[in-house]
């Protein structure tokens, strides 16, 4: 097996943040919108992980610990917005909120 | 006794402030006490003044009396205080014996009128400035009173503000003098800047030191005051008020109109003589100024309709007379004819007032005719104040001061026999329209019936008038009827005295003179007689015959003033004032706002309120940063 480098992390870290944003532009479904930032997050974890290997040093998989926590409270603000979201607009769709236009 | 002297305008000042403050809560008869009976003891306490003035002269024959001073500013220090010679005299007791004499008519002339408090009001007001104006002991004071008058005569002439037509007038008349007073008012900065000081005694003697006689400065100082007094005293070129003033009720019209604030350019030259005796040349203006208004108004005044405008025209030209008067030095000669003229004017403003009242507000001389009989004491003492007006000789007083002025024209010595020649022109014109309104209101038919008959106290003022008409002359007889000439003596202490100096002043002093003149005048009266008695219809036809007419209307419409000004300064501001709409100075605070307003659309279209265009916009702004950041 081939040893797994730091650009072999990096380069797959950047192809899921590009999904992930892609996804962020494209899709206007509130839930999926809310993966692809997941996505995206741990994109930026994967980079973190990649780089304390490479580096040996524990601080990248500290980074991504902490991550995970924001992670998960994004998606507690982010489900509960949604939730929020539906029962004003009764759509998911993120381009129904566009009432803020100048 | 003559401590009293703040006391006489402080009357009708107080006449004014107490009409004020009650207003409303007074009846009639409590604004007739106060508006005439402050005027009254004004003029009670101004003879009382004047009266132990003449009789125990003061040290250097003038009182002065500083109440307070105005203001203190860097060496500029007006005061409050008045200054009391024979000049301030004269006019003292003419503008508190008439104008009390004329608030008594007024008091029934007004009765009906709904405007009755305000009108005394402003009466008190105008009396208060006009002695302010004649007492001042400062050039500032005297231009508060100055402007004092002005607002009155602006406030009285459009007292009947609901025609639009006597509103017009009045502006008229406070634009038009406005014009004068902003000359006058540079010349009072030219004054204080090149002398340092606004006191009229020390200026007169600051100046007859500083500066030569005929000098650029004193030249323009004495025109730019000459200017001040030609807006107040109605001379060419800016007479054209006057006529239009006559709007206002006829006491206003006999009071300020024709008594006393027009008056007020006369005052003025005579107190500054000084300045006007260095500038020879601007005094030489001043009595052309005189010949051409005493011309130019005698000619308007002979073929007039409305009874009121024809006088006020022979009041434009009596002032014409005084002066020419002033113009040739003959200072004294001026103020002695603004006293007798107070006394005749006055008088046939109020019996025009009372007879424009009984024809139920006829005007037009046309109209009137055969009042000898209805209204018989109008009649006798309108015809007095007419013969006072033509200088019908030795038993009216209006003969001995422009006997006097005639006289003077010639004999001074900057007398020539173009002014002679054009006073005695405008003597005769003066006889031919003064006893042609005589004519064609008392005599002839009758057009219009007499709905109202004046009570005493209307016909007391004119009485007294009428008297004072006849024997205000007899306090300067010419020299070739005897030596007594009190009132030249008393206005010696203090202007110069009158000199007969000048190439023919042998000719001008002598009885041959006036005897020229006393013809003048029987010539005048008779060829009136024939023109607008027997001959009435045959002048009338002369006067509308194709030929003629264009010249009548010329002269009725005051030679063209009012239609050359309308040309050449009312339409042009008009004009701007139109195209001026626009406003094309505020393109440019516009257009910034503009700009501001633009710069808000564009950024306010970003705001889609489209998330993912939001998240568009903030990836390609982190590759952009990133593409900079890496490539640079």
């Amino acid at each position: 097996m081939a040893d797994v480098s730091l650009d072999h992390g990096l380069v797959l870290a950047a192809i899921l943040f590009a999904i992930g944003f892609a996804g962020l532009l494209t899709r206007r479904n509130l839930i999926v919108v809310l993966a692809c930032i997941e996505i995206m997050l741990n994109a930026a974890g994967l980079a973190f992980v990649a780089a304390g290997a490479r580096w040996g040093q524990a601080d990248g998989q500290v980074m991504f610990l902490f991550v995970l926590a924001m992670a998960a409270a994004e998606v507690a603000v982010g489900l509960a917005i949604a939730i929020r979201f539906r029962q004003s607009l009764k759509s998911l769709d993120v381009d129904d909120a566009d009432e803020m236009k100048g | 006794m003559l401590s009293l002297l703040w006391l006489i305008p402080a009357l009708p000042a107080a006449g004014f402030v107490l009409l004020v403050l009650l207003n409303r809560r007074l009846g009639r008869a409590g604004t007739a006490l106060i508006g005439a009976g402050s005027v009254g003891l004004s003029a009670l306490v101004a003879l009382l003044v004047c009266g132990s003035f003449i009789a125990s002269p003061p040290a250097g024959d003038a009182y002065h009396q500083v109440l307070w001073t105005w203001l203190d500013v860097a060496g500029f220090a007006p005061t409050i205080g008045f200054y009391l010679d024979a000049v301030s005299v004269t006019w003292v007791l003419v503008i508190t014996g008439v104008g009390f004499l004329i608030h008594l008519y007024s008091t029934e002339h007004m009765e009906h009128d709904e405007g009755y408090t305000r009108f005394f009001m402003y009466l008190n007001l105008f009396v208060a400035s006009m002695l302010i104006l004649v007492l001042a002991d400062n050039l500032l004071l005297l231009y508060l009173g100055w402007e004092g008058v002005g607002l009155c005569s602006y406030l009285l002439i459009s007292f009947w503000h609901k025609d639009p037509q006597n509103v017009y007038s009045g502006r008229k008349a406070f634009i038009v003098t406005r014009v004068g007073d902003t000359a006058m008012i540079a010349g009072l900065f030219l004054l204080f800047t090149q002398l340092g000081t606004l006191q009229i005694q020390p200026l007169m003697r600051a100046a007859e030191e500083a500066w030569a006689p005929n000098s650029g400065v004193a030249i323009a100082a004495a025109l730019l005051l000459l200017g001040g007094a030609v807006g107040k005293s109605a001379q060419v070129p800016l007479q054209t008020w006057l006529p239009d003033a006559m709007a206002g009720p006829s006491p206003v019209s006999a009071l300020i109109h024709a008594a006393t604030m027009v008056t007020a350019g006369v005052y003025l030259i005579a107190r500054t003589n000084v300045l006007f005796e260095l500038a020879g040349d601007a005094r030489l203006v001043v009595a052309i100024v005189g010949v051409v208004t005493l011309l130019i108004a005698g000619f308007s005044a002979l073929v007039q309709h409305d009874l009121k405008r024809a006088l006020a025209y022979s009041t434009i030209s009596q002032i014409g007379y005084m002066f020419l008067a002033l113009g040739v030095a003959g200072w004294e000669a001026g103020v002695f004819h603004f006293m007798t003229h107070a006394f005749f004017k006055a008088l046939l403003f109020l019996g025009a007032g009372v007879i424009i009242e009984a024809l139920a507000d006829e005007h037009d001389i046309f109209k009137m005719g055969g009042l000898r009989t209805r209204l018989p004491a109008v009649f006798w003492t309108f015809t007095i104040g007419a013969a006072a007006l033509a200088a019908l000789p030795f038993v009216t007083d209006g003969f001995y001061s422009k006997d006097l002025i005639i006289a003077t024209s010639l004999g001074s010595v900057d007398g020539n026999l173009w002014f002679y020649f054009g006073s005695l022109v405008g003597a005769f014109v003066t006889t031919l329209y003064s006893f042609r309104l005589v004519w064609l209101v008392f005599f002839g038919e009758r057009h219009t019936e007499v709905t109202r008959r004046p009570r005493w106290r209307q016909l007391v003022p004119l009485y007294v008038l009428a008297v004072l008409s006849i024997i205000g002359g007899f306090v300067w007889l010419p020299a070739w009827i005897g030596a007594f000439h009190p009132l030249e003596d008393f206005l010696d202490t203090a202007l110069p005295p009158m000199e007969w100096a000048g190439q023919y002043a042998h000719f001008a002093e002598s009885a041959g003179a006036a005897l020229l003149i006393i013809l003048i005048v029987y010539v005048g009266i008779g060829l009136s007689y024939l023109l607008w008695m027997p001959w009435r219809q045959s002048t009338h036809a002369f006067a509308e015959s194709p030929a003629v007419r264009p010249l009548v209307a010329f002269w009725t419409g005051g030679w063209g003033f009012d239609w050359l000004y309308d040309r050449v300064f009312v339409r042009p501001i008009r004009w701007l004032a139109h195209a001026g709409r626009a406003d094309v100075v505020d393109y440019v605070p516009r257009g910034i706002a503009w700009l501001n307003l633009a710069a808000w659309r564009g950024l306010s279209a970003g705001q889609t309120g489209r998330l993912r265009a939001y998240v568009a916009v903030a990836g390609f702004g982190v590759v952009l940063v990133l593409a900079v950041v890496v490539l640079r």
